[in-house]
C-alpha cells in the first residue's frame, strides 16, 4: 500500500466476503479509492473483480465485511441506494432498454415532466441529454433508439446514464471492450474531467496499456483474495501481471509461421448494402488471416454474410476450390465453417443452459444413440475436456453460464466452436473480456491449431492482437479490403494508413 | 494463471435444490396442502367416486398442458390447443363413425391431423416470421371452424365404436388390481407425461427446445437449423393435442365441434402454475401435470364444499398470480 496520509477515502471495503453456490468469490477483500482518483481493479478472469463492485453499487449483498463511504458505514440494499450515496456502475453486461432512445434510457424513472407532471417533457429531457453528450464530446443523437446503435455507443450511452446521477463514485466494468480508438479517448477526455471535479473512479480493465495511462493505483485480485494495491505510474506492467496471474508470463509479439499454399476458402464480390462494397479474398490452410480496420469498417458484416447469418446482394463463396451456396448459418457449418460472435449475450452464449450444453451444442448430433437420445455421459466428458483445456472457472458443468465471469464465458463460446471442429475458423473479437494470462493462452491455441491446418480469420480490433497472430492481414475501411499486409512485417501504422483510407482517397 | 486459480470442474451432477426442482416441489407442497384442506373441510370430497370425477377432470388439461409445455419452453405459445382437441376429435369421429374404419386407425387420423395442423401453426411461425401469439390464434379459429365444417355442427356419436369409452372413463388398471379405479384417460395422461418427459430430458429434441427458448439466435448461429426444430415442436404439440381429443371424445362418447374454446388458458395455466416460463427455456412436465392436478382440486374441492361457480373462476386466477410469484421469487434467489 502507498498511503500518503490523505483524508478519510471516499470508499473503503474492509474483510468483504461473498459466497456463491460452489464459489466463493471474495474472501475478506478490502479496496479503497479516493476522491479524483482512476483506481485500476485487475485480475485474472473469476478473480471477483465485478462481484465486489456490485457489491459497492448494491446489486449483491456481501456474506461479511464493511463498507465506509466518507468513513461512516453504510449498507447498500439495493442499486437505488448506492446512487442515492453518488455511487454508480457501468456493468460489463450493458442493460439497456433496445426500443427506447438515447435520452429515454438515460433519464429513465426520472423523466423531467410537465403539464401537472402527468407528461414527459420530451424537449427537456433531450437536451438534458445532448447536453451530457456534449460534455462527453461524442456524436450520439439523443432521440435515436438505442437498439440500432452499435455496442460502442450503447455503451457510450451508458456511461452517459451513469454521470447523469451526478456520481461521486463512478465504477466501470471493462468499459472500453468494444470502443475504438477515437472513443476510448473521448472516454479518456471525460475520466480525466471527471477526476479534475472529485469524482472517484474504479477502472476495470484487462489492458495493461489503459492502466498505465488512466489509473493512479493499481489493486490485484486473484481468486477472490486482495494481492496488493501499488501506484500505477511506478509499477513496471510486468509486476502487475506476475501479481496476477502468480508467475512470469512469456508471450511473444509477433507472429512468425506462414499458412500453405493450400486455398481452403476463397470469396469473390461480396456485396451487401453499404456495409460490404466488393470485397474479395482468399484462406489458406494452416493460415491465420487477421482482420483489421476501424469499429464499423465491416469486418463483422463480411464475417456473418460468408457464415450466412445475412444475406448477401452478390457474389460468391468457394470451399475447397467448388462454390458453395451458404444461405444460413446451419449451411456454413455443414461446410466446415465456424462463427465466433464478437456479441456473446447475445448471439453466442445461451444464458440459461448449462456449461456444458453450451460447449457442446453445436455438436449435439455427434452425441445420440438411437439418433434420438442424448449421450449425456460422453457429452459432460467432452465438456471437462474443454473446462480444462481452457481453464474454465465453474464450479461444475452443469452450472448456467449467466452465473459464469464474463472472461469465462468467453472461454465457453470458444470451447463450442472447438469441439465442433470446423475446417475454417472465423473468429471475431475472441479475446473480449479475457486476461492476459489467458489470452496469451488462447493465442497459442490459435496458433496450434493452424499448425494442424486449420485455416482462421481473427477478426480484432486490437492491433497488437492483429500483429501478434496474423500471418497475413486484410484491412478493411467503409465496407472495402483496402490492402493486404505480411503479417510479419507490417507495423501499426501501415495498417492505420490503410483502415483510414477513404474511398475519395482511393485509387 | 496458476493452478489453484482452476477448480476441476466437478463430475457430479447439479445440485438437487435447482430452482426447477424447487418449484416443483413448493408446486407439490399446494397440491398436498389443498388435498388435506378439502379433505378435512368437505365432507363429501375424500371419496373414492370424487377422486375419480377429479382424476377424470385432469386428464384433458394435463394432456393440453403437456403439449403447450413444450412450445412455451421453445419461446413461442400455442393458443390454439383447445380447439385443435376438437378438430381432432372430429376427425377420430369421421374415421370412426363416418367411415366405419376400425380405431386403431381412428387413433392414428387423430394424433396426425393434430401433429398436420401443428406442423402448419410451425411453418408459418418459422418461414413467415409470423409472432407466435398471432399465428397461433389465427390457427385456433382455422381448427374451431374446420370442426365444424367438417362435422356439420352437429356432434359425432362413437355408437359404432363400441371400445371407444376404452379411451378414457373405463378403468383397464381396475380389472389387473382391483379398488384402483384409475380411468384409462388418466393413465393416458400418465404415459403421455413420462413420454414427454424423456422427450425433453433425454432427446436431442428437448435439447433443442431448450435451446430455441433460451437464445434463439444464439441456436441460429451455432449451425443449428432453427426453423426445423420450430416446426416439430408444434407438431409435436398438436399431435398431443389429438391425444387429448381422443381422451375428451371417449369420456363424452361423441365429438362436439362447438368445445374446446378456454381450454387453450386452462392449459397454459396448469402449465405456468407447474414453473414452465412463459419467456422460454425453463420448464418441466412434471411440473404441468401438477399444476393441472392444482387446478381441478381447486375447482371439485370449491364446488364439493359449495362455493359458487364464479368464485371458483376467481379462484384459479389468483393461484396463477400467486404461483408466477413463487416462480420469481425463487428465481432471484438463485
Ligand atoms: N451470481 C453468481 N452465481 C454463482 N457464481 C457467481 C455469480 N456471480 C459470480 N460468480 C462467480 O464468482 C467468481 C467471480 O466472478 P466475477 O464476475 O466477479 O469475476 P471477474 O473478476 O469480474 O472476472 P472477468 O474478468 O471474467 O469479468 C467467478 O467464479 C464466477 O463464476
Ligand atoms: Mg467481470
Amino acid at each position: 500500500m502507498t498511503d500518503e496520509p490523505s483524508a478519510v477515502p471516499l470508499v473503503e471495503m474492509r474483510g468483504v466476503e461473498k459466497s456463491f453456490p460452489g464459489v466463493r468469490a471474495l474472501q475478506g477483500v478490502r479496496f479503497d479509492l479516493r476522491s479524483g482518483e482512476v483506481h485500476a481493479l485487475m485480475g485474472e478472469n473469476g478473480a471477483g473483480k465485478s462481484t465486489l463492485m456490485k457489491i459497492l453499487t448494491g446489486v449483491y449483498q456481501p456474506d461479511g465485511g464493511e463498507i465506509r463511504i466518507d468513513g461512516q458505514p453504510v449498507t447498500l440494499p439495493t442499486p437505488h441506494a448506492a446512487q442515492a450515496l453518488g455511487i454508480s456502475i457501468i456493468h460489463q453486461e450493458l442493460f439497456l432498454m433496445n426500443h427506447l432512445t438515447a435520452a429515454q434510457n438515460i433519464f429513465i424513472g426520472r423523466e423531467p415532466r410537465k403539464g401537472l407532471g402527468i407528461f414527459v417533457d420530451e424537449a427537456k429531457l433531450k437536451r438534458d441529454a445532448a447536453a451530457i453528450f456534449k460534455r462527453m464530446k461524442v456524436d450520439i443523437d439523443p432521440g435515436a433508439e438505442v437498439g440500432h446503435m452499435t455496442v460502442a455507443r450503447q455503451q457510450l450511452v451508458e456511461i452517459a446514464k451513469a454521470l447523469s446521477y451526478n456520481a461521486r463514485v463512478l465504477v466501470m466494468d471493462e468499459p472500453t471492450s468494444a470502443l475504438n480508438e477515437t472513443e476510448v479517448e473521448h472516454l479518456f477526455a471525460v475520466i480525466e474531467d471527471l477526476k479534475a471535479n472529485g469524482v472517484g473512479v474504479v477502472y476495470i480493465t484487462h489492458k495493461m496499456d489503459e492502466v498505465k495511462r488512466i489509473a493512479d493505483r493499481v489493486t490485484v485480485m486473484r481468486d477472490g483474495q486482495y494481492i496488493d494495491t501499488l501506484p500505477a505510474a511506478q509499477t513496471a506492467m510486468s509486476t502487475i501481471i506476475q501479481l496476477m496471474v502468480g508467475r512470469e508470463l512469456a508471450d511473444q509479439h509477433r507472429a512468425t509461421g506462414t499458412g500453405t499454399a493450400e486455398e481452403v476458402l476463397r470469396v469473390e464480390g461480396l456485396n451487401r448494402g453499404a456495409m460490404i462494397r466488393n470485397v474479395s479474398f482468399a484462406l489458406n490452410r494452416g493460415e491465420i488471416l487477421g482482420f483489421a480496420g476501424l469499429m464499423g469498417a465491416g469486418r463483422t458484416e463480411v464475417a456473418r454474410a460468408i457464415f450466412g447469418a445475412d444475406p448477401l446482394d452478390s457474389g460468391t463463396i468457394h470451399i475447397h476450390g467448388r462454390e458453395q451456396k451458404i444461405a444460413t448459418p446451419a449451411d456454413a457449418v455443414a461446410n466446415g465453417i465456424a462463427y465466433l460472435s464478437e456479441d456473446r449475450k447475445h448471439f453466442g452464449l445461451v444464458t440459461g443452459m448449462s456449461v456444458r450444453d453450451n460447449v457442446t451444442m453445436a455438436s449435439w448430433r455427434r452425441f445420440l444413440s438411437s439418433g434420438l437420445f442424448m449421450q449425456d455421459d460422453a457429452l459432460g466428458k467432452v465438456a471437462e475436456e474443454y473446462v480444462r483445456k481452457l481453464k474454465v472457472k465453474t464450479p461444475h458443468i452443469h452450472q448456467e453460464t449467466r452465473l459464469l465471469s464474463g472472461g469465462n464465458q468467453q472461454k465457453v463460446v470458444i470451447a463450442k466452436w472447438l469441439l465442433r471442429d470446423c475446417d475454417i475458423l472465423i473468429f471475431d473479437e475472441p479475446t473480449r473480456g479475457i486476461d492476459v494470462g489467458a489470452k496469451a493462452e488462447i493465442y497459442r491455441l490459435l496458433e496450434d491449431l493452424a499448425a494442424q491446418g486449420k485455416a482462421i480469420i481473427v477478426i480484432s480490433s486490437e492491433l497488437p492482437e492483429v500483429l501478434r497472430l496474423s500471418h497475413r492481414i486484410a484491412v478493411m475501411c467503409e465496407g472495402r479490403i483496402t490492402g493486404e499486409l505480411d503479417g510479419r512485417m507490417a507495423s501499426q501504422e501501415d495498417i492505420m494508413t490503410l483502415a483510414t483510407q477513404r474511398s475519395s482517397a482511393a485509387a | 494463471m496458476t493452478d489453484t486459480a482452476v477448480q476441476p470442474a466437478a463430475s457430479g451432477k447439479p445440485g438437487f435444490f435447482t430452482t426447477q426442482t424447487m418449484q416443483k416441489a413448493v408446486a407439490f407442497v399446494v397440491l398436498v396442502a389443498l388435498l388435506a384442506f378439502f379433505s378435512a373441510f368437505a365432507s363429501n370430497f375424500a371419496t373414492g367416486a370424487n377422486m375419480v370425477g377429479i382424476m377424470q377432470a385432469t386428464a384433458v388439461n394435463g394432456v393440453l398442458g403437456v403439449a403447450v409445455t413444450f412450445v412455451i419452453i421453445s419461446g413461442g405459445i400455442d393458443l390454439s390447443v383447445g380447439t385443435m382437441m376438437t378438430l381432432t376429435a372430429v376427425m377420430a369421429g369421421i374415421i370412426l363413425t363416418n367411415l366405419g374404419m376400425p380405431l386403431p386407425i381412428g387413433i392414428l387420423g387423430a394424433i396426425a391431423s393434430g401433429a398436420f395442423m401443428g406442423a402448419i401453426s410451425g411453418a408459418v411461425i418459422a418461414k413467415l416470421k409470423i409472432p407466435p401469439f398471432i399465428a397461433t390464434l389465427g390457427m385456433m379459429q382455422i381448427a374451431r371452424g374446420l370442426a365444424l365444417v367438417f362435422s356439420g355442427a352437429k356432434p359425432i356419436y362413437f355408437n359404432d365404436t363400441p371400445n371407444y369409452g376404452l379411451l378414457s372413463p373405463e378403468s383397464s388398471i381396475s380389472k389387473l388390481i382391483p379398488g384402483v379405479e384409475i380411468p384409462n384417460g388418466v393413465m393416458i395422461m400418465f404415459i403421455v407425461a413420462i413420454i414427454a418427459s424423456i422427450v425433453l430430458n433425454r432427446t436431442i429434441i428437448g435439447r433443442m427446445i431448450f435451446a430455441l427458448g433460451s437464445n434463439e439466435e444464439a441456436a441460429r448461429l451455432s449451425g443449428i437449423n432453427v426453423d426445423r426444430w420450430k416446426i416439430l415442436t408444434y407438431a409435436i404439440c398438436g399431435g398431443i393435442c389429438g391425444i387429448a381429443g381422443l381422451i375428451v371424445s371417449s369420456r363424452l362418447n361423441s365429438a362436439q365441434p362447438a368445445l374446446g374454446l378456454g381450454y387453450e388458458l386452462d392449459a397454459i395455466a396448469a402449465a405456468v402454475i407447474g414453473g414452465t416460463s412463459l419467456a422460454g427455456g425453463r420448464g418441466t412436465v412434471i411440473g404441468t401435470i401438477i399444476g393441472a392436478f392444482i387446478m381441478s382440486v381447486l375447482t371439485n374441492g370449491l364446488r364439493v364444499m359449495g362455493v359458487l361457480e364464479e368464485w371458483k373462476i376467481v379462484v384459479t386466477g389468483v393461484i396463477i398470480i400467486v404461483a408466477v410469484f413463487i416462480d420469481i421469487v425463487l428465481r432471484k434467489k438463485a
